[in-house]
């Protein structure tokens, strides 16, 4: 899932979209490689789809440009624009048949008859539903109307594929099995690929580059591990995955290792940060590196004692919510490493939870 | 339990007594048209002579020819004027005069003919005085019709329109296709069943129509329901009770075949979504 | 961007001016104010003109080099004095009211009833209602004067039940015996006509509304009739309104019922229009029974165009 080349092939540059007064894209400005499969995660009303629609073609950006590999796209309308949206309702043309469907946007083209079907045919075999050219949409289960709908949006070669909410309408099961086949076929293709999700294992798994959206701005864009691993501010630390987030005051500042005070606990972080003594920071502990034991652990940094208030049962691991000293809530994730322990924290246990120098993400905004 | 069951039987007998109402004088029209008498209430015996008789009234088959005629021309017109007003009434949400021109077109819809008869007869009296034409007849009558089919056809057509899922519409934009084009490939063969819902609601009507025509109509022009009323108002008139005989006898079929097809389609669609589901 | 191909100079304006757009709204627009709008202003305007025998005189004049504007309103004057006019009025409104609630009393069980019918039957069920609708009003009226003249068969059952003596009573007939040509044979005509007016868009409605609400008023204690007042009719508000407005502002107007199934004392705005026109060939005069008529109906005019409006907002 490399971004290869050409770095700045979609150029969006400080777009702003203003609906009487309501700022629904605020700002935004991101660059966009060629090949890449590129998601704007966030939640509804962030602006991420009103985004997906300025690059379409739907609504015209009240500033700002769109560049696409050099041409701007400002006053381009949608049917003169190099791409194609596969729509979440997939929206199929209920009249025509599976054929006539992918072949739609060919023949707009004025192609040669012979041309389209063989484009057809080709994209029939991509998405794997050869035998079903002849039917109408509504005798297709939700799946093959799926991938009905990317064959189409794919038929015409776009320089750029959008896909709005994708999975959205399938259930679980079906979700994961499709994520991966979709990236198979969009690599396959070669396509430039923006997604528009609201759900984060969808952008995580199948996005090479994630742009985490909140009212209209951009908070952070990277790569799904450097997302997780490193957020840039309390709202992606909290809007991907679980994370504890406590505040506290940078105690001691070297530039090998700070030291923050919680009210609970103490934390050796094992890198510098940019800041100041006495500054006001927040800390966040995503729950799988925190360990849990019986015994107080050596450290007398990276430590703080709970009660263990909930326990929530997921199978393949279990989320504890401890209650800390200060009434503050911690959540702590174990891998059920063995089908039964000997020694299994129950309701109003205390435990000791522990993690190392370099768990923690601190975070001055 | 008792109060369920009584509700039950209830409604049915409401429901009977409510059709039996609404079909029994169109029954009585078609026994009494077999009566050989021209007195609808004393029986003499079954007979075919009413409509034998249908076949030389030059009347009724002339006024039936333009009946036709007018009905055609205006369920056309009103299909196109309804559904380019539906359009214009769903996709654009503001430009100037907005309430006025949504008022024009539903107002025909309730306005009592007579007033609507009347005004159309003034002005067109005037602008023959102005311009020399048209002079009253079939076109004039036409004009009428086309006023109240326009109403009828818009609000059938604007109401499939509006559930007519924009990103179908997107979707064909973002293919490839200009405005015209989204129009003609998708919008229209989705609304289909509606144009021809349209079409056959507004050939009644004209077909139907009493007080316009009178208004409109000039010498020469007069139409079947013109005929039948001017004999109606005489008194009662058996040629009348045929022709009305043969109008239901042709409505009813029309009907329950289209009834029969809708739900034909419908089962089949209901088949093809099963079978989907299963694959 | 701008330029003589672009968005500016005259080409661009004349293209703007002829846009599809614009062409999509002026074609039925112009329509409509040739044949809808523009009509009635003539109506005004001959209501307050002079007419002789062949023709209505014109507004305006010019005499000795000043423009004079004639406007008549000896027409409205004499509406206002006669009570023979206004006695009509309001006959019209108290019939097309009765009508109204006649239609609503028997419509809306009707209506009902049909909503609630299995599912599978509901098609036929409608499709019996349209039938009436799509058989010609004029025969079905006309058949009505069979059925309601003497030794017609509704007549028959009716003296021979005695009802006509408590409809005599009632004073919907002169005498007991005569039917036909009263106000009970107009308004039975009158409820016959436009009862699958009120019926099918109170069954729209009704058909459309979420029987989960009346599960949830029964897990909460409500009965039936209870849920039924609460629940369903303020629900079926707009259908209500819709219905009634279909039925009552027509009614108002109404020309071949009365002229059919009603009689000399069945005073109906509607005949008056036309006698003042074809018989007494005075068009102003008809011209102000009309404009007062509209005037009459304007509210319940608006009230219509106003559900018209909301039923669109939210689709239905």
């Amino acid at each position: 899932m490399a971004a290869d080349g050409n770095r700045s092939f979609l150029q969006i540059q400080d777009v702003v979209k203003d609906f009487n007064g309501h700022k629904a894209v605020n700002h935004a400005s991101v660059d966009i490689a060629k090949g890449e499969i590129f998601a704007l995660l966030g939640p509804s009303g962030c602006g991420k789809s009103t985004l997906l629609r300025m690059l379409a073609g739907f609504e015209t950006p009240t500033s700002g440009r769109i560049v696409l590999d050099g041409v701007d796209l400002a006053r381009l309308p949608p049917y003169e624009r190099p791409m194609n949206m596969m729509f979440q309702s997939y929206a199929l043309f209920p009249h025509l048949t599976v054929w006539e469907n992918i072949a739609f946007g060919l023949k707009r083209e004025g192609l040669p008859r012979e041309q389209v079907a063989a484009r057809v045919e080709t994209m029939l075999k991509l998405v794997q539903l050869p035998k079903f050219a002849h039917r109408k949409p509504h005798q297709l289960s939700g799946g093959q109307q799926q991938r009905v709908a990317l064959a189409r949006s794919l038929a015409k070669q776009p320089q750029l594929l959008l896909l709005d909410e994708p999975l959205g309408a399938l259930d679980k099961k079906l979700r994961e099995q499709t994520q991966l086949e979709l990236v198979n076929i969009i690599e396959q293709v070669g396509v430039t690929c923006v997604m528009v999700t609201h759900d984060q294992e969808e952008a995580m798994t199948m996005a090479s580059r994630i742009a985490v959206m909140s009212e209209g701005r951009l908070l952070q864009v990277g790569q799904p591990g450097d997302i997780y691993e490193t957020p840039a501010t309390r709202f992606v630390a909290d809007f991907i995955g679980n994370v504890n987030l406590m505040d506290g005051v940078l105690a001691v500042d070297e530039p090998d290792h700070v030291v923050i005070t919680c009210a609970d606990c103490r934390h050796y972080v094992g890198h510098g940060i940019t800041g100041s003594q006495g500054m006001a920071v927040t800390v966040a502990l995503r729950p799988e590196k925190i360990q849990l034991s019986r015994n107080k652990p050596a450290d007398e940094y990276n430590t703080a004692l709970g009660k263990v208030k909930e326990m929530a049962y997921f199978g393949s691991f279990t989320v504890y919510h401890l209650l800390l000293p200060s009434g503050a809530p911690l959540k702590v994730s174990v891998a059920n490493v063995e089908r039964h322990r000997s020694d299994e924290f129950t309701w109003g246990d205390d435990v000791w939870a522990h993690w190392s120098r370099t768990a923690q993400i601190v975070l001055t905004s | 339990m008792k109060a369920s069951r009584f509700n039950l039987w209830f409604a049915r007998a409401w429901l009977a007594a409510g059709y039996g109402f609404l079909f029994l004088p169109i029954v009585a029209l078609l026994v009494y048209s077999f009566n050989d008498s021209p007195l609808p209430n004393d029986w003499r015996g079954f007979t075919l002579r009413w409509y034998r008789a249908l076949g030389d009234d030059g009347e009724i088959i002339a006024g039936l020819w333009l009946s036709l005629k007018i009905a055609f021309l205006t369920a056309c017109g009103s299909v196109v004027l309804g559904t380019l007003a539906a359009f214009v009434l769903v996709k654009y949400k503001r430009f100037g005069g907005r309430t006025l021109f949504a008022g024009m077109v539903s107002a025909p819809l309730v306005m009592p003919e007579v007033v609507v008869g009347l005004s159309l007869l003034l002005m067109l009296v005037s602008a023959q005085r102005v311009l020399g034409f048209p002079e009253r007849g079939m076109m004039t009558i036409w004009f009428g019709h086309l006023l109240l089919g326009m109403a009828y056809a818009t609000v059938v057509v604007q109401s499939r329109l509006q559930d007519l899922h924009p990103q179908l519409e997107e979707a064909a934009m973002d293919l490839g296709a200009r405005p015209a084009q989204v129009f003609w490939l998708v919008t229209l063969p989705m609304i289909a069943q509606s144009l021809a819902a349209a079409w056959l609601l507004t050939f009644t009507i004209s077909l139907d129509d009493v007080v316009l025509s009178n208004f409109l109509s000039g010498p020469g022009s007069t139409t079947m329901p013109l005929v039948i009323f001017s004999r109606a108002r005489l008194g009662l008139n058996p040629s009348v009770n045929a022709v009305a005989a043969i109008t239901v006898a042709v409505v009813s079929v029309g009907v329950l075949i289209t009834s029969y097809l809708i739900a034909r389609a419908e089962r089949q669609r209901t088949l093809d979504l099963a079978a989907a589901a299963r694959a | 961007m701008n330029g003589a191909n672009g968005t500016n100079g005259i080409g661009g304006r004349i293209r703007r001016a002829f846009s599809g757009r614009r062409i999509v709204i002026a074609l039925p627009y112009l329509f409509l104010l040739a044949f809808f709008l523009f009509p009635f202003l003539i109506v005004g305007k001959i209501s307050v003109s002079e007419m002789d025998a062949v023709a209505v005189k014109d507004l305006f004049s010019v005499a000795d080099g000043s423009l004079r504007m004639n406007l008549k309103l000896s027409n409205y004057a004499f509406i206002a004095e006669d009570s023979l006019y206004l006695q009509t009025y309001l006959s019209s409104l108290r019939y097309a009211a009765a009508t109204t609630v006649l239609c609503l009393a028997i419509g809306y069980p009707f209506a009902y009833f049909m909503a609630r019918a299995k599912s599978s039957r509901q098609p036929a069920l409608l499709m019996l209602v349209m039938l009436p609708f799509w058989t010609s009003f004029l025969l079905r009226v006309y058949a009505w004067k069979g059925l309601l003249t003497e030794h017609g068969l509704i007549a028959n059952l009716i003296i021979g039940s005695g009802l006509d003596h408590g409809l005599a009573f009632a004073g919907l007939i002169p005498a007991p015996g005569k039917l036909m040509n009263t106000p009970f044979s107009l308004v039975l005509g009158m409820v016959y006509t436009y009862l699958p007016f009120m019926i099918l868009p109170l069954y729209a409605n009704l058909a459309k509304m979420d029987l989960r609400l009346l599960e949830a008023a029964a897990d909460l204690g409500a009965s039936p009739w209870v849920a039924f007042w609460k629940i369903t009719v303020p629900l079926s508000k707009a259908g209500i309104i819709a219905g009634a407005m279909l039925v009552f502002i027509p009614c108002v107007g109404e020309f071949v019922i009365p002229e059919l199934l009603g009689g000399p004392e069945t005073l109906m705005i509607g005949r008056v229009i036309w006698d003042e026109f074809f018989s007494n060939n005075d068009w102003p005069m008809a011209s102000t029974v009309a404009v007062v008529m509209i005037l009459l109906i304007i509210v319940p005019l608006a009230v219509f165009n106003k559900y018209q409006a909301e039923a669109q907002e939210h689709g239905r």
